[in-house]
């Protein structure tokens, strides 16, 4: 519940613009750590912030801190391509994605912040044979779990996306594509600011420029963190730390099954509303999509090496540029003006771990590899009931670590190995 | 865009014509029906993915097809060294 005096409303707009803007209220406060928390949650992106809204607002555990090392939202929150779907191809992953994009439909009324996510429709194009039939049986999964998703002829995708290369004569010709209409993009700071400002609100301390160098451990529980502020004691700690998952994993002294991988992404001047859907291919590895700016938003493949630079090689961006060009003739000479990298923590199976781990209090939700965004409501929300219960939400539970101990394997490459 | 050392051709080559190919110095075990699940998981699974130093393996792809170590850091990209299959590495980051 936000506070009725902050709410952000058409009213409180007047209201302030009767003073010119000048008194409005901070977004969150910034408050000095306490010596101890029920709740120590490291890493303010959009999932760990996302996980401590609802700790407090579902669970009413509200002694929660959200530790950070830079700053709220700077990480892979501020470096993804910001595409929201839920078309996976397993019953598992399916219902959990399918969990966030319920959550992403009421999101800014939720949070009484817009998120600005807009559903307008996520394109996965095929460009052979194999690729239609794989097409065809994720589509059929999808809408046997529910999912709303349909398999596109040519003509149809030409008829939504107007500029794209629809000959046939090309290297990679478009000869079909599945859709889902319900997903679509959101505001990626938007988000992160949404839940940080609501988890402030219920009494969550957010506390950036605190960096975690130890997680302490005594007979097998935690029983804090030491950090760049000083030793904070909690009686759990949730590790949402993306790439740096297995740094934190180590500082407990245990191993996760991840590799982190920089994941590159890049943006182009503004233009004209050209393209108002979400166009991917896996097989030749682009997508795109505009922003409300009127950039082109397109992302590249993992460097496959492990880095946790926060920068790739140029020659997989190139890679990616010369599919876009192929795709959309008409985007060869739009300027490209940033590029950037975040470090990405792929899973063997492409589905995340959302977990507790053998040392008590001890969780980690890591492992979403190259394409967390989507889930930021869904992810939140069954780790903060893991985190609560100190047992797995139904819909986290076949994605605890044992799975790579007892076999049952989530194969989502398919679907989530390039893709985001 | 890494410049690569190739220890078999003996040349400074650049990253296009290798392949990545993971963690180095990983072991197979010489008794796989003995192990247990979780002693089987770690071995397929799991890594130490450092911040830091990395000893890993390149395959020449575009050259000479042959797997070499290469220690690295992740944080920096700097390429300490490049060395041969069966070689140990010499920098590690241990005080000597």
């Amino acid at each position: 519940m936000v506070d009725p005096m902050k709410k952000y409303s058409g009213f409180s707009l007047f209201k302030h613009a009767l003073k010119h803007h000048e008194d409005w209220q901070k977004t969150w406060r910034s408050p000095r750590p306490k010596q101890s928390y029920d709740v120590i949650i490291v890493g303010g992106g959009g999932h760990g912030l996302a996980t401590a809204y609802y700790l407090a607002k579902e669970h009413g555990i509200t002694n929660v801190a959200v530790l950070e090392k830079g700053y709220l939202g700077g990480g892979n929150t501020a470096r993804n391509t910001t595409i929201v779907r839920s078309n996976y191809l397993w019953d598992e992953s399916s219902r959990l994605y399918d969990h966030a994009l319920d959550l992403w439909y009421g999101l800014s009324q939720d949070l009484n912040y817009n998120v600005m996510f807009s559903s307008r429709g996520v394109m996965n194009l095929g460009h052979n044979l194999q690729d239609m039939r794989d097409i065809e049986r994720r589509v059929n999964a999808n809408r046997l779990n529910g999912i709303d998703a349909a398999v596109l002829t040519t003509k149809e995708v030409k008829d939504i996306v107007p500029i794209i290369n629809d000959s046939q004569d090309i290297r990679y010709p478009i000869l079909g594509a599945s859709w889902q209409k319900t997903g679509g993009v959101a505001r990626h700071d938007a988000v992160a600011w949404g839940y940080a400002r609501g988890a402030d609100q219920l009494g969550v301390d957010l506390i950036q420029q605190c960096e975690v160098t130890d997680i302490v451990v005594e007979q097998g529980a935690v029983t804090g963190v030491q950090t760049s502020q000083g030793f904070i004691g909690a009686k759990k700690v949730a590790c949402v730390t993306a790439g740096n998952s297995g740094v934190m994993a180590s500082m407990a002294g245990i191993r996760l099954p991840l590799e982190s991988h920089p994941l590159q992404a890049l943006v182009s001047e503004p233009i004209k509303p050209i393209i108002d859907t979400v166009v991917m291919s896996n097989a030749v590895h682009a997508y795109v999509s505009q922003s409300d700016k009127g950039d082109l938003v397109i992302g590249a493949g993992i460097d496959a090496y492990n880095g946790y630079g926060q920068r790739g090689s140029l020659h997989v961006v190139e890679h990616t540029l010369s599919a876009i060009c192929e795709l959309f003739p008409m985007f060869s000479r739009v300027r490209m003006n940033r590029a950037w990298g975040g470090i990405v923590d792929t899973c063997p199976d492409a589905c995340p771990i959302i977990s507790k781990t053998q040392v008590d209090g001890l969780y980690f939700n890591c492992g979403w590899g190259t394409g967390g965004f989507k889930a930021t409501p869904g992810s939140g929300h069954v780790f903060a009931h893991t985190v609560a219960h100190d047992d797995p939400h139904p819909l986290a539970k076949p994605f605890t670590i044992d799975r790579f101990n007892t076999g049952h394997l989530i194969d989502e490459h398919g679907a989530a190995g390039v893709a985001h | 865009m890494l410049h690569i050392y190739c220890p078999y051709c003996e040349e400074m080559r650049e990253e296009e014509e290798f392949s990545y190919a993971g963690e180095a110095h990983i072991a197979r075990p010489l008794d796989p029906e003995s192990l247990t699940d979780a002693q089987w998981g770690d071995y397929v699974f799991f890594r130490t993915n450092p911040r830091g130093l990395h000893h890993e393996m390149w395959n020449h792809a575009a050259g000479c097809r042959r797997y070499f170590n290469v220690t690295r850091d992740t944080q920096t990209y700097v390429i300490h060294e490049t060395y041969k299959m069966g070689e140990q590495p010499s920098v590690t980051g241990e005080k000597p």
